[in-house]
């Protein structure tokens, strides 16, 4: 029998009330060329909605998009009630205009990768590409 | 005859130059690249002759600055008369805080103001709500109350400064409190000059901060424009903005049809309120992306004010020369900014600023250097606003009107440009009527039911589709989606905020009191029944 790879599913969300979602649709069409299968929220998403929409679409990991400045609050937030929902193994990447003092503090909170303005797509499809592994 | 001769005489030349002069100099040294293009991937040709330029006089392409069609500008003056207002963009933080960088940017020479509300203020929520956790004042200043608005303006002569306020879904309220600010200061509105942003037509397409569906949402537009013309009638009702249609990835090409078709329906619903078009378009103004290549961005502005003057009088009929003129505010291309080797967005906004001044813009926002990554700093914002002086008191740009009026190349692009707007007009006409059609087929039918009306999605089985594009949408609607739980918006009746049920309110404010000067506004408007 041939063994069937199981695609790594990834969920693009939204948190908060920015606007911004070319970035975010950039890298859900990368990913999705890479052979991934993507989920996308769309706009204005609250915490609660994205985990569960994670847990629903089983997905492996969570990128993150934000750039209004809410960050500091809504991805600790999504990793947190991740954790209560006993589903912390899938993967959270963040992005958007996230200032660099921030980014050690984020990962503090849990968020494996932070990809600031000018990240090339293939370092974001490498990233995503890992969470597959660890499944 | 003699035209043709002409023209004949001028192939000729041009022919005869290309076979010589031209081959052999590219014989000795090839072009840098076959296809040469624009910012919007528009072909370029090599050189533009007057060859070029069609059959229209320049009477009827450029008339004259300050005459029909405007395509040089609308004032006769244009710069020698008054620059172009300099209006930076600023809000972050409390009310406080802004109002403090407001007045460091009218120390360094700002002539105009402009507010960023930041996004539970767009999108109409407290800042103590649960929706607005983590965004107080984050990309734009908070303004939850009347209170706020005073602070925002205090120390400020409102009466003498113009304010512009970008507002999308609560525009008729925030406005309202300016006017109840301003009101308590003692100035009239008839005095009170600015701007709302107020265009949520282009919330849909592009920004997507909009809270209502689009017909009620229309109604709140058009009832600005009514109270505008009458109470307040130095202010610009409405910015129709293509800046953010662009940003979101249109072409210079549909950024400028989109914007004015946009803007041409906003007459269409106001002359359908019964108004007369002259009482509103004299208010109606534009906003414009000032982007990277700076002749397809030249041409761009003049297209603009050509159609949208012919479109005016001659498609509504306006009579007054006020309601032809396209007035509008530009802001450089926020996404051509790049976070590394952020000073460079410097000779980026330079060039940018440039196109819309050589544009005939009639204020101007420069972004600072660091906005890829941050709200900009104090020494950035004063960069930024110090790039438009120069322009403005060193470069000579400011003293000639249109200087660059009659270039074979920039004559011919603002009419291609034109052409391609016209192209999407007649494309877009079709969905246009549909849409129209269908609303009137609605009302006529009286089915527009109280949950259209509140602003639920009609579920299926509700009314029943009046066009078949409905019907695919009613069953899309149907088909239940993978959706994540839980989302919904809070509503009046919905449990308070703790915070507030503990008693403990913003002490800085009287929600009684300001419900009650705003209740007085609404006296003479149906703005605010």
């Amino acid at each position: 029998m041939i063994p069937i790879a199981k695609k790594i599913r990834v969920l693009i969300a939204k948190p908060g009330l920015d606007g911004h979602d070319r970035g975010a649709k950039v890298v859900a069409r990368a990913l999705r060329d890479a052979g991934m299968e993507v989920i996308y929220t769309g706009l204005r998403q609250t915490p609660e909605d994205i985990v569960e929409a994670a847990i629903q679409e089983d997905v492996d990991a969570i990128g993150l998009s934000c750039l209004s400045g809410a960050h500091m609050t809504l991805f600790p937030e999504v990793v947190k009630l991740l954790k209560k929902r006993k589903s912390g193994d899938i993967l959270v990447a963040g992005g958007g205009i996230i200032p660099e003092e921030d980014v050690p503090k984020l990962k503090k909170a849990g968020i494996k990768v932070v990809f600031g303005p000018g990240t090339p797509l293939r370092d974001i499809v490498a990233f995503f590409e890992t969470a597959g592994k660890g499944a | 005859m003699r035209a043709e001769d002409d023209r004949k005489a001028l192939e000729k030349e041009r022919k005869r130059w290309e076979d010589t002069t031209l081959r052999k100099a590219v014989e000795s040294l090839p072009e840098r690249r076959k296809e040469f293009v624009t910012t919007s991937s528009r072909p370029l040709k090599r050189l533009y002759t007057p060859l070029d330029l069609g059959v229209k006089t320049d009477e009827e392409r450029l008339g004259k600055p300050g005459g029909f069609p405007y395509t040089r500008g609308i004032h006769p003056t244009m710069y020698r008369g008054r620059l172009w207002t300099m209006r930076m963009f600023a809000g972050y933080g409390s009310a406080e805080d802004t109002n403090r960088r407001f007045k460091y940017l009218i120390a360094h020479g700002e002539t105009g103001l402009s507010v960023a509300f930041d996004m539970p203020t767009l999108y109409g929520y407290d800042t103590d709500e649960p929706e607005a956790k983590g965004e107080f004042g984050t990309c734009g200043v908070a303004v939850s109350s009347l209170e706020d608005m005073r602070l925002l303006f205090r120390g400020i002569d409102v009466g003498e400064v113009s304010t512009s306020m970008t507002i999308n879904s609560p525009a008729s309220v925030i406005w309202a409190m300016y006017l109840v600010a301003a009101e308590e200061r003692a100035i009239p509105m008839s005095k009170l000059r600015g701007t709302i942003q107020n265009d949520i037509l282009k919330e849909y397409q592009a920004q997507k901060e909009w809270i209502f569906p689009p017909e009620p949402s229309m109604r709140l537009v058009v009832d600005t424009f009514e109270f505008g013309s009458k109470q307040v009638p130095q202010w610009n009702t409405i910015s129709i903005s293509g800046y953010h249609i662009r940003e979101a990835g249109a072409t210079a090409g549909q950024e400028l049809a989109f914007t004015l078709a946009n803007g041409m329906e906003y007459v269409r619903w106001g002359i359908d309120r019964g108004l007369q078009v002259d009482d509103f378009a004299p208010r109606l103004s534009f906003f414009f992306n000032a982007h990277n290549d700076l002749f397809e961005e030249l041409a761009k502005y003049r297209a603009a004010r050509r159609i949208w003057a012919r479109e005016m009088r001659d498609t509504f009929g306006a009579k007054n020369p006020r309601s032809w003129l396209l007035r509008f505010h530009a802001q450089t291309a926020g996404v051509s900014l790049t976070a590394q080797q952020p000073e460079i967005n410097i000779v980026r906004t330079t060039v940018q600023a440039l196109a819309a001044v050589l544009g005939g813009t009639q204020s101007l926002h420069t972004n600072a250097y660091d906005e890829a990554y941050q709200v900009p700093t104090e020494a950035a914002a004063r960069i930024a606003l110090r790039t438009q002086q120069i322009l403005a008191h060193e470069s000579g740009v400011a003293n000639t009107v249109d200087p660059l009026g009659g270039s074979y190349f920039l004559e011919s692009l603002t009419d291609e440009l034109e052409d391609e707007a016209y192209r999407y007009f007649d494309r877009g006409q079709g969905a246009g009527d549909c849409r129209r059609e269908r609303l009137r087929r609605r009302r006529a039918a009286g089915t527009r039911t109280a949950s259209s009306e509140r602003g639920v999605p009609e579920g299926p089985g509700g009314t029943s589709p009046a066009h078949p594009a409905d019907a695919r949408r009613e069953e899309a609607r149907a088909v239940p989606r993978p959706a994540p739980q839980g989302l919904r918006r809070r509503r009046e009746h919905d449990a308070p905020h703790p915070r507030r049920r503990a008693g403990e309110g913003d002490p800085g404010r009287n929600h009684r009191r300001d419900a009650g000067d705003l209740r007085r506004l609404g006296g003479a408007s149906p703005l605010l029944r």
